[in-house]
Parts: C-alpha cells; structure tokens; sequence
C-alpha cells in the first residue's frame, strides 16, 4: 500500500550507496560477546578491500579489547554474511565475497562464550 | 450580590468554543483545512468534541500564572542558596542533562506541533484545546530552561539543548520520534503526542525526572515538575478525550487509529529506553527501579484503560508483551552502550558503585547477577588495567527507532540473543532493532527510507568530518563534556567545592 500523502510522497534513499564517497557500509556483530557495548558495530570500508585486510585491519579496532580476542582459533570460526552460512574467500575483496552495501556479518567463536561465560 | 449574574463554567466554555466560526464560502472547506482529509479519519460531527476541563482563556491566563509566580519564588531562593550543593552527587546532573538535551527540545516541538493542530483541525472545540496546549508546552520549555541554566553556570553538558537535539547522535532518539509524528497529519500527530505518549506513558517520564530529582535533592526541578503536572493531566485527559471522540465519529477510524496506537506506542516505548537507563543508572539515589515503574504505570494503568477501550474494539498495543518481558532488561542493555560510547557524549558515564550494583541486583534479581553484573566486571576489570572500554567503531542504530541495537530476543527466552531485523526496499538493506520496529518500516518504507541515521550521516561526511574530534566540535561538545565521570570537570569542580581532593 503506498504511502497517505497530501500529494506525490518525494522518493529519496537517504544511504544510497553513491552517498559514501566510494566505501559501503558494513556491520559486524560478534555472537555471545554482548560485552562489547550490545551494539553490532558499523563500519565503512571500500568494496575492493580485500577480506584478509578486514580480518587484520577493522575487526581488531572493533573487538580486540576483549579478553577472548587473542584466543580465537580462525580456522573454527563460524561466518553467517546476511542470515545466511558464508565461508569467506579471505585473499577476495568484499564484492567478490558478496557482500554487499549495508550486509550485516556475524561470526561465531566455538569454545569462547564470553567473559567468564556470562556471554558478555 | 451584583445583580448581573456571572455565567458558569460550562456556559463561558460554550461561548469560547462554539459559534465562532463561520463556514467559508470564497473557497471550499477542505481547501481551508486541506490537511483533515488524507489520512482518512471520518469526523461527522465535530460538536461531539467536548473538553473535559473546559477550560476558558481567563481561567487559564489566571492559573498559569500563579503557577510560575511559585515556580519563580522556589527558583530564586534555591539560586541564591547555592542549592546546587545540596545536590546528592555531581553525578546526578547526568540526569538533568539528558532531560533539558532530548526531552526540552520535543515540548518545543509539540508546541509547534500543537499550534499547528490548531490551525488545520477545522473543529473549534478542538482548536482551543490544541491551542492551549500549545502554549502548555512553550510555558514548559521556558520554564526548564530557566530552571537548568542556575546549573549551567556549574556544569558541564547543559548549554545549548537545541544545537545537541538536531545534531547528537542518541538525541536522534527523541528527534526522530517527534519528527515521526510532526511529518504525519494532523490526527496521528495527536494520537501519537496526546494519547500514546502523554496517556499512556506519561508517568514512566515524570516519576523518574521528578520523584528522582526528589530524591537527589533537586528542589528546583521538583517545583517545575509541579507546575507542570497539572497541565500534564489536562494533557493526558485530553488524549483519552481524543481517542474516544475519533472512536465514536465513526467505525472506520478504528482499524486507523489502531494502527496509530501499536506504531506510537512501541515509539515512546524505544525512547523511553533512555529514561529506563537514566532511572536505573544516572540517579544516585532512584526512588524505583524501570522494572517496578513498568509494572505500575503501563500493565496496571493501561490493563484497565484498555478493558475500557474494548468496547470500541480496539486491542492493547501490538508488542505490548515484548515491552512487559523487555522490562527486565532494557536499562542494563541501554545504560550499556550509553557507557560504552559516552566519549562522544554530552554527558558522563560510569561503572555503577558497589552499593548500586546491590540495588541493581535486588531490583533485578532474575537478571542483573545472571547477565549484567559479568559484564560491569569485565568493564572493571578493562579499567583496573587502564583501558576504560569505548567502543571502537560506531555502532549499528535502528532504521526506526535509531537506538544503536542493543536490544535481545527476551520475549522469547533468549536475552543473550540480538533481536534485530533486516528488511529489503528497492534493492536496500535496512536493519531494525525489534519484530515491532521492523513493522514500522514495512509499514512506511518510503517514510523511514529518508531516515537521517547518525552513524550513516557521520560516514557520509556531514558532521563536521569523519575523525570523533571533528563531530564533537560539530555537536559544540566541549572538552571533558562526555566520557568517564571519574576525573571529569564536573567530579572535580564538585569535590573542590565539597574540599574534597579530586580521585578520592
């Protein structure tokens, strides 16, 4: 149903992506780690960026001040990209690992459920 | 006795709001109120509409004025006896902060609002009601304005309310609220404003401002919030009055107007969030907990209101349950990111003492030792090694309510679980904190598409740059305005003051 208007509702989306200068948007969420402030965190980063940089570059910045940080075993860690399993091409950029505008990445850390378990 | 007899209350109501307007003749009527017909509300008759106060100008000339004579009286004794030092704790002014940046800019707003309504409904009765409130609501932002700037003179974070509400990113909160019912007509406005807000919720505000600043020897917000409150509750009257009036005008506003009260009562609900964080957290001294408050003034008072309501066939707010199963939760998850990214804040955030954290865990027994209290450990623990936490990134808000998403699936027995949402429009994404704030996009995606999200703005490079420096000059955030409390200016002015040493 559209929208009741006195008149044509003006069509604008306000986080199009040729509004980032060149980068898109990305939001990150580390499951069982609410510990981090609850929040997923939301980051801007150009398309070509390579998965491997996001891993060595951004996520450190977002998580690394938790105390299971330097205990993630990588090879066991389990990647959903927009509700759905994903197994990231690390040496691909973000597009050709699919991800897109606005995708949302959760990833999951076997074995580490937060701060002395409480999940925080 | 004068020989003239003096008219009653109700015969001068009468006079004041019927028979003076006239039926327009050079232009048709839905040109002179172009604004009554597209949300499709039926009015039939607009006679119906009865102020239950019926309140003439005289009279309400009359009362206000007394009213801010005593206000003035307190205001002025409590200035020239540094009442300000009676305070519980330098801490407490946080509360007043988030008050006087992102509640005192939305009565600004519903005052325009309001006079707005008064202008557009083409119905007298309610023109004059509209048109006092809207004067209400000018009185009560003048009022605390007067009343905070005696604490401006002694802390940080209350100086410029109106620059902060159009520009801070969790004052986006409460902007983007009351933007959602300026943008919409003029009875959504109304139901949004004067039922769902100030019926239904109205006391989940005042109780923790007020009684709280009660308790933390805050005399001078205690007698604003007294001259406000009866208008407060002409105000809710009203909104009771109005839904009523629509109900019976005709069975087709029923579907609309429930509509309107699901969708605004979930958006005072999330803004509320902040109050709940407040109450639990910011007051020194809490008079009750968000849970306790909940309880008493949402299920008890609106269970009945609604058993009331039946009859017309209209239902409690969709989600209702969600907010009722929420209300264990929701200040400890809301407090959390507020401590976590206070750095870009107007106001100053800390670890609750030993002796909140008892009262935290008694108020919460089922939650705060279970959940929360790990997670203020750990934040210790990061700040026993000199690392206080703040968050590395800007966090993902909610396209709705733009509350950053803090919020777990609880109604479903999982609070460690998130309960966000994505949705797709026009080949976009857009992220919702709840099921309920989801609706609301689907329901206007081409509404809340148009959204202003901060995260998103800041990227974009229109606060002020993209560095955290660059933005909070942007927000005229001066230095040590946010952050932690312990060692800020205002722990330090107030332990001079006292003749404490600073970090004892």
């Amino acid at each position: 149903m559209a929208i009741n208007s006195i008149g044509d509702y003006p069509e604008k989306i306000t986080d199009a992506l040729d509004k980032f200068n060149g980068n898109q948007l990305l939001a990150l969420d580390w499951d069982d780690h609410r510990g981090l402030g609850g929040a997923p965190s939301l980051v801007a980063l150009p398309p070509g960026m390579l998965f491997s940089s996001v891993l060595s570059d951004v996520m450190p910045g977002l998580f690394a001040a938790h105390p299971d940080w330097s205990s993630i075993d990588w090879k066991t860690v389990k990647w959903v990209l927009d509700g759905q399993v994903f197994e990231p091409n690390v040496d691909a950029s973000l597009e050709d690992n699919g991800i897109e505008h606005k995708s949302f990445i959760r990833f999951k850390t076997p074995g580490l459920d937060g701060f002395n378990g409480s999940l925080n | 006795m004068s020989a003239k007899k003096r008219l009653n209350m109700r015969k001068r109501y009468e006079l004041l709001t019927r028979g003076l307007a006239w039926e327009p003749t050079y232009q048709p009527k839905e040109k002179v109120f172009p604004l009554e017909q597209f949300e499709g509300i039926k009015i039939v008759n607009w006679d119906k509409w009865e102020d239950p106060f019926r309140l003439t100008t005289d009279a309400y000339w009359k009362y206000q004025a007394e009213k801010d004579k005593k206000l003035y009286a307190v205001m002025d004794s409590f200035a020239q006896n540094d009442g300000f030092m009676n305070l519980t704790d330098a801490s407490y002014i946080n509360a007043l902060k988030i008050f006087i940046q992102g509640v005192s800019p939305i009565e600004y707003q519903a005052h325009r609002g309001f006079a707005h309504l008064a202008r557009n409904l083409s119905g007298e009765g309610a023109q004059i009601a509209c048109q006092m409130q809207s004067i209400d609501e000018l009185r009560h932002i003048q009022t605390q304005i007067h009343t905070v700037s005696n604490y401006n003179k002694y802390f940080t974070g209350l100086h410029e309310p109106f620059h902060m509400f159009d520009r801070v990113w969790y004052l986006s909160v409460p902007k983007s609220f009351i933007e959602d019912g300026r943008t919409a007509g003029p009875f959504e406005f109304i139901v949004s404003i004067s039922f769902a807000f100030e019926y239904l919720l109205t006391n989940l505000l005042f109780v923790p401002f007020m009684s709280g600043a009660a308790h933390n020897g805050d005399m001078s917000t205690v007698t604003f919030g007294f001259s406000a409150q009866s208008d407060e509750s002409r105000h809710m009257t009203l909104g009771l009055g109005i839904i009523k009036f629509l109900l019976e005008q005709h069975e087709d506003n029923v579907p609309i107007v429930q509509g309107w009260i699901d969708k605004h009562f979930w958006r005072s609900y999330r803004l509320l969030s902040l109050v709940s964080a407040m109450q639990d957290y910011m007051l020194v001294e809490s008079p009750m907990s968000w849970k306790e408050a909940w309880k008493i003034y949402f299920e008890e008072n609106a269970g009945a209101l609604f058993k009331d309501l039946a009859r017309y066939g209209i239902k409690m707010p969709k989600y209702h349950e969600v907010a009722t199963a929420e209300a264990d939760h929701l200040s400890h998850q809301v407090y959390g990111i507020l401590y976590a990214a206070s750095h870009a804040a107007g106001f100053q955030t800390q670890i609750p003492t030993k002796k909140k954290m008892d009262w935290l865990s008694e108020k919460y027994p089922d939650t705060f030792d279970k959940y929360y209290r790990p997670r203020w450990e750990l934040w210790r623990e990061m700040e026993e090694k000199g690392e206080r936490f703040f968050i590395g990134a800007l966090p993902l808000d909610c396209q709705v309510c733009q509350v950053p998403m803090v919020f777990t699936d609880v109604v479903n027995g999982n609070p460690m679980e998130p309960s966000y949402q994505v949705s797709e429009y026009k080949g976009d994404k857009y992220h919702t904190c709840s099921e309920a704030c989801q609706d609301i996009f689907e329901h206007e995606p081409e509404k809340y598409s148009q959204a202003l999200i901060p995260p998103q703005q800041i990227y974009q490079g229109n606060c002020g740059g993209e560095a955290i420096p660059d933005v909070l000059d942007w927000y005229h955030f001066t230095d040590g305005i946010g952050g932690e409390y312990k060692g800020s200016i205002d722990e330090t002015n107030w332990k001079k003051w006292h003749g404490e040493s600073a970090g004892s």
